[in-house]
């Protein structure tokens, strides 16, 4: 099955927190975590304009970092 | 040697004049986690490692430089034409008083680079897996500095810097697997 990149995880709200708290956090786990030895022939990116604004060859080591509006953490 | 290329590994696009986010960004120059440790790190250990691994350690070394460059370029756009003002507001003025806009090697709290933010310890597997944790804290302070900025087109600079963490740290993991391999000896049972 295809690793997800982000996950979550469900801290301890206390009854005194002071700050809002956050109920569902998140944190990054980038596809380099799952890959082992990289495969040869892995598909690239289509143009090397793309790869180059990836900042990697392949589809497979790219991990878009979203802003943490869209990233799934929830108050 | 090197052959130097004069432009950026990346094109660095700054929309606005904010010394305060070169107050964060300043953590990747002269911080321990940051680009200038790396590169160091990576090219003195090259000496004391199996041959296998020592052009991944000079190519991703002369990268952190890139990178270095990157940084740089960022932090004297976000705060060229600060004034003395904007730079106390930024909380910057320990700096200006000490170096007016000019960079210095140091993290985002003042604290002057040191040789002990970076480790040769001589034993590979204990290097590289330092080196792995090296970009692995690396790639989370562009996330944290990221998260802090709402500047788009920085944020697409330091995105690029962040993914090439996950691709260096990719490579180091693989040096690993080929520093405990047995796949070149034949082992009869």
């Amino acid at each position: 099955m295809h690793p997800t990149y982000t996950k979550y995880y469900y801290p301890y709200v206390s009854p005194l927190d002071p700050c809002q708290p956050i109920t569902k956090k998140s944190y990054s786990t980038p596809p380099n975590l799952y890959m082992g030895f990289q495969p040869p022939n892995l598909p690239q990116f289509n143009t090397a304009k793309e790869a180059l604004y990836r900042g990697t060859l392949w589809p497979a080591l790219y991990d878009d970092y979203p802003n943490k509006d869209y990233r799934g953490d929830q108050k | 040697m090197w052959y130097y290329e004069k432009k950026l590994q990346y094109p660095v696009k700054v929309r606005e004049c904010n010394p305060r986010l070169a107050k964060y960004l300043i953590e990747q120059y002269g911080g321990a986690d940051g680009e200038l440790s790396a590169a160091l790190r990576y090219l003195n250990q090259r000496y004391t490692i199996p041959g296998k691994v020592i052009g991944l350690l000079n190519d991703i070394g002369t990268e952190e430089f890139a990178h270095l460059e990157m940084i740089a370029t960022m932090i004297y756009k976000l705060t060229k034409d600060a004034t003395p003002e904007m730079l106390e507001e930024a909380g910057l003025a320990p700096h200006y008083v000490n170096h007016d806009s000019a960079l210095f090697y140091h993290n985002s709290a003042g604290n002057p680079w040191t040789a002990e933010y970076i480790q040769a310890k001589g034993d590979p597997i204990a290097d590289i897996y330092e080196d792995i944790a090296a970009e692995e804290k690396a790639r989370a302070t562009y996330q944290w500095i990221i998260n802090m900025s709402d500047d788009p087109e920085l944020n697409d600079s330091l995105k690029f810097l962040r993914e090439r963490e996950i691709v260096h740290s990719q490579r180091f993991r693989e040096a690993a697997e080929i520093l405990k391999d047995d796949r070149d000896k034949k082992i009869i049972f």
